[in-house]
């Protein structure tokens, strides 16, 4: 099989993508999209370290199950502060919405 | 061998896919890829022997998810104009954490002793639907990320509708 070690540094580098994706881009849909990268590199590396050390254990499986339910709902809270955002303000880049701004 | 060029083909699609999501300048395209670095994972976790995530990340990333986001840009579109840079001004300074960040962690997971993995000695399926509903396992948990999915969906509706 393939080592542990190259999913751990493809999941790396993934997440270090989605990194850079959410502190530089301007669009708050890309950001989004941004931190979904980041958590499937996080699932990558979970599914990844349960195959190859707990296989016989289902923990590995049960967390990243979880971060699927967390992804899921918070892309959608997301999504609709985003266009309840654009309903206001009529805009996605992230450096207009300054509401909070003294 | 076979599985290493798999890997190989996965991990381009996911890294290529991943690197066109955040660089590409029209946000329609940057979903399509998107997409197409969910099913590389996707094809990961089949590597993995992980056969109820490669078909959860098909079902509820590149279905649910891929659709929700497609949506939110159609909704939004017409905002971002196509000559405007798509990143703000500390672009570089992402960047350089980005690639620190990096370096650190592939100098960790190198030191990482070789690990072999044991074969599979039940159904991963059964297990796993087993720990769900277990009172030993994790269902309370369980009853709980529904209860949070609830919420958040609710609260979604909530936000985006027309007053």
């Amino acid at each position: 099989m393939v080592p542990l070690q190259w999913y751990l540094i493809l999941a790396a580098a993934l997440f270090c993508v989605g990194l850079y994706g959410l502190l530089a881009r301007r669009n708050a849909i890309a950001v989004l999209m941004s931190i979904e990268l980041m958590l499937n590199a996080v699932s990558v590396n979970l599914i990844a370290f349960w195959r190859y050390t707990e296989s016989n254990t289902v923990t590995g499986q049960v967390f990243a199950a979880f971060v699927y339910v967390v992804a899921a709902a918070e892309v959608a809270v997301g999504l609709a502060i985003i266009i309840a955002i654009w309903r206001t303000k009529n805009t996605v880049v992230l450096e207009e919405i300054d509401l909070l701004k003294g | 061998m076979t599985q290493q060029i798999l890997f190989f083909v996965f991990g381009a699609i996911v890294l290529g896919a991943g690197v066109a999501v955040v660089t590409v300048r029209n946000i329609f395209h940057a979903a399509l890829w998107l997409l197409l670095a969910f099913f590389g994972v996707a094809g990961l976790y089949v590597l993995l022997e992980a056969p109820f995530f490669a078909a959860v990340q098909l079902f509820v990333y590149m279905g649910a998810i891929g659709v929700l986001i497609i949506f939110a840009v159609m909704l939004t579109q017409g905002i971002m104009k196509e000559k405007q840079l798509p990143f703000n001004e500390q672009w570089w300074m992402a960047g350089l954490m980005a690639v620190l960040l990096l370096a650190v962690m592939v100098y960790v997971i190198r030191q990482l002793p070789a690990v072999t993995p044991q074969a599979l000695q039940w159904d991963s399926i059964d297990l796993l639907g087993m720990a769900f509903v277990h009172p030993q396992g994790f269902v309370l948990p369980f009853e709980l990320a529904s209860v949070l999915l609830v919420a958040a969906l609710l609260g979604a509706v909530t936000i985006a509708r027309e007053r």
